[in-house]
């Protein structure tokens, strides 16, 4: 057990504090992804290698090598000063490092720079009203016509398609394949004919997704990434930063500090809720919770930076990171009482609703990116070796 | 940068652990929960020759001077095999004590013959982490008298006892006015007794006296009773998922279902953090001393959710015959729900947090 980076870690820390305290007014207050200050700081942030790191400076990244520790100290160092770590997105999250691993040269070329600097916003079109999480089972077709694929079908659930400039895809380009080996990866232009964009509200009363509809929308052939029937592969290529990136511990411990600062400044009956020995001890059961979390989270680190798997330990965390978020924001909902149900605009309102609007959005993210059964099912097969799930699926006669 | 285990504790780990695969097979344990053979003392003789009883001894008293986190990688392994081993009092508990309240005198008496196996020391704390009723220990002029409920070992030669202010006292067995009553209780792989005193003589650990050793040797002990909960707790899983591979029903094992998939992945859900947190825990205890205090104290409460978890998930599993004497779940069951209750329950043990942190 040896937790100390080494010295020449601490150098590099204390290059980063130096540069958060110079450039902290600059610091978007926001995310927004089209305002210009977000993509201001964005490029300074490239600038000094504090995002896009380890991507080649010829597609617009920093280009230093990849150091593990160095990117967690710039994620640590960030959340500890409270300023934004730049853009994020499923352009940036997804799309980049799948375009690294296996987009081809013209583009890596064409489309890593603006992503990275906020002129390409992406949305990602994998789900369809038929396949969530059987998500193989899309069904959204692309046929090769002449010189374009024409894709016809429906996505939906897509997060921000209202706001992007590109999708990253997943249609049916091989009717006749088994249904993992069909699928192909393509990327197009929001703004194409044929294509229908129709917001969805979620329960934060936000229209954060959407359904799109396609109708022989032309795509030029060669904007798909990796070969016809590819794309599964590609896109699992993916799904695995997904994961990893829904389960911060950080994240988990500055709401856990909120809720400790709330506990100690609200009151009930003139009492504070810390002084209530049930509310006590169930914010004693989170912190343990939280802490076992960020000690799973080194531990993973840990064999990472020895370019080992650390098996079980990685598999549980998209499952127990989200549940626990969500269970933290609803128990500061119960610290609250009726405050925790004030949400919108009010003098009243805690912390601008926040408390309410993640204990929502938490539990939207137990459902994407694979819900917490499907997350069950992969700890029981891969972790621990049973059984696989039956894979044809028979409907019960009417 | 490395969280984890070393390559010697992992080399420990694997030593222990065919030793106990060896000499603590479930039917020896059945025969120490019986009373039906002293398999104790032989594994404890085993153990020590291993170096388990002079792991936390320092070197200059014939130790090997290992820290926290070599302590729980052992509790691991006993809990796994739920071995009957003096191992949480005698090399855990009463080593702590004289490590930072006894004297010279009282070190080089009693830590070397831990370290060679030949003496064991119960511990009489239970009073220090919550007196039941009018239980509790008065001390004056070298003396002692009242009770202390729930002693851990009570086959040990000496017990390491706390008075009403938390100082610290060694007693032998056979010191006049010493009473030593033998509780039953469920958990049959570790014994427990009740304790009287009557004007017993004692000797004080001249550097308990202002209750802050006394705190010291609990968080240790919570620590690394922790960690025997959470190997009694992974190998209750491992069980668990084994059988349910091999168990058929409906003509498929029922690994093939997915509600005993998705039981089995929960704990497993529950059990790796867990993990997380003793390791750190341990290790904070010696080389983060400013947050020791507040892991142990997460540590102890977080790891009994955790077992209880695990224990009833991983009888459920086995069906009817989880619940059964024959297969023997129960003693881990039994083991995991010992551990909760002993050295501060979760809910005191939480209160303990909050008050380190000035939320209470
Ligand atoms: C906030 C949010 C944002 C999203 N953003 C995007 C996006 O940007 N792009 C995109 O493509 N998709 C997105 N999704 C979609 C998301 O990936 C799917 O909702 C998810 O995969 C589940 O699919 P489904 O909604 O069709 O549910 P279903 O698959 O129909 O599941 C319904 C229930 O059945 C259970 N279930 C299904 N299969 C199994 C099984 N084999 N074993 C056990 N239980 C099972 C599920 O766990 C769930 O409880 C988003 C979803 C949410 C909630």
């Amino acid at each position: 057990m040896d937790l100390s980076y080494g010295p020449e870690y601490d150098d590099f820390r204390q290059e980063v504090r130096s540069f958060i305290a110079k450039h902290k007014h600059l610091a978007p207050a926001q995310q927004g992804v089209r305002s210009p200050r977000v993509k201001e700081w964005q490029q300074l942030l490239i600038q000094h290698g504090y995002a896009a790191r380890t991507i080649p400076t010829e597609y617009g990244g920093y280009g230093a090598e990849p150091d593990i520790l160095k990117g967690r100290i710039i994620g640590e160092e960030f959340a500890a000063g409270q300023v934004s770590t730049g853009l994020s997105g499923q352009g940036i999250s997804m799309l980049v490092p799948t375009l690294l691993e296996l987009g081809s040269e013209a583009q890596k070329q064409e489309f890593i720079r603006p992503t990275l600097t906020g002129e390409f916003v992406w949305c990602q079109g994998y789900s369809e009203p038929n396949a969530g999480s059987d998500l193989a089972s899309l069904r959204t077709s692309a046929v090769l016509d002449g010189d374009d694929w024409v894709i016809n079908g429906s996505k939906i659930w897509t997060s921000t398609a209202h706001l992007a400039d590109w999708m990253f895809c997943l249609v049916r380009t091989e009717p006749d394949a088994p249904k993992h080996q069909g699928i192909s990866f393509l990327l197009l232009r929001m703004d194409t004919p044929g294509i229908e964009i129709r917001p969805l509200v979620d329960m934060t009363m936000q229209p954060n997704f959407n359904e799109v509809f396609f109708t022989d929308v032309r795509v030029p052939k060669e904007q798909i990434v990796g070969h016809r029937g590819e794309g599964w592969r590609v896109a699992n290529a993916v799904l695995g930063h997904e994961r990893e990136s829904l389960g911060d511990p950080n994240a988990s411990l500055s709401r856990l500090n909120r809720l400790i600062h709330l506990m100690q400044t609200e009151t009930v009956d003139g009492a504070r809720p810390m002084d209530n020995p049930a509310l006590r001890d169930r914010l004693m059961k989170f912190q343990a919770r939280v802490m076992a979390m960020r000690f799973n989270d080194l531990r993973i680190l840990s064999a990472r930076l020895n370019g080992a798997d650390a098996g079980l330990a990685r598999m549980i965390t998209k499952l127990q990171a989200t549940e626990l978020r969500h269970e933290l924001e609803g128990f500061a909902i119960d610290v609250m009482g009726e405050f925790g149900l004030l949400y919108g605009k009010h003098p009243h309102v805690r912390d601008q609703g926040s408390w309410q609007n993640q204990y929502m959005y938490f539990l939207g993210l137990i459902i994407g990116g694979g819900t917490s059964q499907i997350q069950k099912n992969i700890i029981s097969e891969r972790g621990l070796g049973m059984p696989r799930e039956p894979k044809a699926i028979v409907k019960a006669e009417a | 940068m490395e969280f984890g285990l070393s390559e010697e504790q992992t080399l420990l780990q694997e030593t222990i652990n065919r030793f106990l695969d060896d000499n603590a097979k479930l039917d020896r344990v059945r025969k120490y929960a019986d009373d039906a053979e002293d398999v104790g003392a032989d594994i404890w003789a085993g153990l020590a020759e291993l170096g388990v009883a002079a792991l936390l001894v320092p070197e200059a008293h014939g130790g090997i001077g290992l820290k926290t986190l070599d302590a729980a990688v052992v509790a691991e392994c006993l809990g796994a095999h739920v071995a009957p081993a003096p191992f949480l009092t005698t090399a855990v508990l009463a080593v702590t004590a004289l490590r930072t309240a006894g004297d010279t005198a009282q070190q080089a008496q009693w830590l070397p013959r831990i370290a060679d196996g030949s003496l064991r020391i119960g511990a009489a704390l239970a009073e220090a982490c919550g007196a039941r009723g009018a239980a509790g220990v008065t001390a004056a002029n070298g003396k002692l008298a009242g009770t202390s409920l729930f002693a851990l070992d009570a086959d040990a030669d000496m017990f390491l006892v706390a008075d009403g202010e938390r100082r610290l006292h060694i007693v032998a067995r056979g010191a006049a006015g010493l009473g030593v009553n033998p509780l039953p209780h469920v958990d049959r792989t570790q014994r427990m007794a009740e304790l009287t005193f009557d004007s017993t003589p004692a000797e004080l650990l001249p550097g308990s006296a202002d209750g802050e050793a006394c705190r010291a040797v609990i968080d240790v002990g919570r620590v690394v009773q922790a960690a025997d909960t959470l190997g009694a707790a992974q190998n209750m899983l491992d069980q668990a998922v084994d059988y349910a591979k091999q168990r058929e029903q409906f003509n498929r094992v029922i690994a093939s279902f997915q509600a005993v998939k998705h039981l089995c992945a929960e704990m497993a859900a529950a059990i790796e953090p867990s993990r997380a947190l003793v390791w750190y825990a341990a290790h904070a205890l010696d080389e983060v001393p400013e947050e020791g205090r507040l892991t142990a104290c997460h540590v102890k409460a977080h790891l009994a959710e955790t077992g209880e978890f695990v224990a009833r998930t991983a009888t459920v599993v086995h069906g009817g015959m989880g619940f059964t004497d024959l297969l023997g779940l129960h003693y881990w069951f039994k083991r995991i729900g010992f551990n909760r209750q002993t050295l501060g329950g979760p809910e005191r043990v939480r209160e303990e947090a909050a008050r380190v942190q000035g939320f209470a």
